[in-house]
């Protein structure tokens, strides 16, 4: 599965993207966010307020219910900023 | 047509050029947005976009669509830059055209809004003391979702 992270959860991360391999039992957003918290404090940051976490699976916007699998490309990132004021 | 671009636009010529390619539309809508040095007491001297390529540009297809959907629409042209942009730098463009002027304004207007809240941009400001990221508003989701 790819994960990718933008904005300020790149920089908490430290990274721009990487392969995981989905844990065992997980199967929804919600599942994959607990697990990201356990992986040490820059994760932790990351998803720690997550009113300002959004998520995207392949490419489309979904809620924390949404399911997952092995081969998705999941995105995390805060809400987002583009256009004019 | 959408495109995401680093480099400037022609809002004349991307307007001279839909005008010649539509010619049952009455009345083109354009909207540009520019970058601010803001009101704040520190002046923003530059904002860095990024985006997240391939879903920016099938979310900005998908907002197309909805607005054909709601309009009866000639043409639509979406420009977002990416990048380092410095005040008085375009940001954005969206254009539209139809037979009538309501629906061109209304289309224009409509685009913006999901724009705001739904293609995948990032912006972070520049003062002369600090780099951040710029935080969504709560104004912004209650644009959109008047449309809902």
């Amino acid at each position: 599965m790819k994960v990718l992270y933008f904005s300020w959860m790149r920089e908490r991360v430290g990274l721009a993207e990487e392969d995981v391999d989905l844990p065992a039992g997980v199967d929804d957003v919600a599942g994959l966010i607990e697990w990201m918290k356990t992986r040490g404090s820059g994760f932790e940051g990351a998803f720690t307020e997550m009113v300002v976490v959004r998520t995207a699976v392949n490419q489309v916007h979904v809620d924390l219910s949404h399911p997952i699998e092995n081969g998705d490309e999941v995105a995390f990132f805060p809400p987002v900023t583009g256009g004019a004021r | 047509m959408i495109r995401v671009q680093t480099e400037d636009f022609d809002a004349g010529a991307e307007i001279a050029a839909m005008r010649l390619r539509i010619t049952d539309a009455g009345g083109l809508c354009s909207f540009i947005g520019v970058v601010r040095e803001g009101a704040g007491p520190e002046k923003i001297i530059a904002m860095s976009l990024e985006h997240y390529p391939g879903m920016t540009e099938t979310e900005l297809a998908r907002i197309e669509d909805e607005a054909r959907e709601r309009w009866p629409l000639e043409d639509v042209a979406i420009i977002h830059r990416i990048g380092r942009l410095v005040p008085g730098d375009q940001i954005v463009l969206v254009l539209t055209a139809s037979a009538h002027r309501k629906a061109a304004i209304e289309s224009a207007e409509f685009l913006i809004d999901w724009l705001k809240t739904k293609a995948p941009f990032w912006k972070s400001e520049e003062t002369a003391t600090e780099a951040r990221w710029v935080a969504a508003r709560a104004s912004d989701d209650e644009a959109a979702a008047k449309w809902d």
